[in-house]
């Protein structure tokens, strides 16, 4: 599965649209990773279990988005976008989408 | 008494300790991003006629990239913010804090890219969020591009 951020793929035609492929995945912090979060706020600086759990997160929507373009019969995701959101305290979502194609 | 007392010692461990951390993680911020200097990351996704930035060619593949980073201010600074929020104005704390974090979340973004033998990153989106309770994430993604070998390794954020 071919994923990018640009309309195209170099040396490659686009020969199906399949439309909108969408992939979410909302998580929410760890109680115990939240002790060195309170911490880190006295400290300041990077929050690295929440650097991974976003990461993680991120990862799921894309694997989410991936299935659905797969489940389409598609090749390639292009015009990839993530965005995000709070949705309640502690917990975030993640979603990816775009454009699930046949390459050539 | 003793709240004040407890107030006071976070307010200067968050004075002392944030303000060495920005200055060593800022430090770490110009030497990381010299090092990066020849991987140019352009915002284009499309050119002004449509077309894609990256030229048609079959000898090269692309691959999507990503850096984040979830931060938060120190005491003293969240303090003083609080403080400022009152009388508004520029809330300096705050600018170096989002500053930092799209930098790092840039750098981390073009350091997967070199690990992967990229050249160059286009169409680079810039997003963050702030989480209540946990702190503000920056994630910076964009599409790596390379000229194609003869043995490919695994690809990375789907992995």
């Amino acid at each position: 599965m071919t994923l990018t951020t640009l309309p195209t793929v170099p040396g490659k035609a686009i020969r199906t649209h399949f439309g909108i492929v969408t992939g979410s995945s909302v998580r929410a912090k760890h109680f115990g990773k939240d002790i060195f979060a309170g911490i880190k706020n006295i400290f300041g600086g990077e929050l690295k279990a929440y650097t991974e759990l976003m990461d993680e997160t991120r990862r799921e929507a894309l694997k989410r988005m991936v299935m659905q373009a797969q489940e389409a019969g598609a090749n390639a995701v292009v015009g990839i976008r993530f965005g995000s959101s709070d949705v309640a305290q502690g917990a975030a979502e993640i979603f990816a989408y775009g454009t699930a194609v046949i390459l050539e | 008494m003793a709240n004040l007392v407890i107030f006071l010692t976070l307010l200067t461990l968050g004075f002392f300790f944030g303000r060495y951390r920005e200055k060593r993680h800022y430090e770490e911020i110009r030497r990381r991003e010299a090092a990066l200097l020849m991987m140019p990351v352009r915002v284009e996704a499309e050119m002004e006629d449509g077309s894609s930035p990256v030229p048609d060619d079959a000898s090269l593949e692309t691959q999507i990239v990503s850096g984040n980073v979830v931060v938060a201010n120190d005491y003293f600074k969240t303090f003083v913010a609080a403080v400022k929020t009152i009388f508004g104005g520029r809330l300096t704390s705050y600018e170096s804090l989002l500053d930092r974090a799209r930098r790092e979340a840039m750098l981390r973004m073009k350091e997967e890219a070199k690990g992967w033998g990229a050249t160059e990153i286009y169409g680079a989106r810039l997003e963050s969020t702030f989480i209540e309770k946990l702190g503000l994430e920056v994630m910076a993604y964009g599409t790596a591009v390379r000229p194609i070998r003869a043995k490919a390794e695994a690809p990375l954020l789907t992995s």
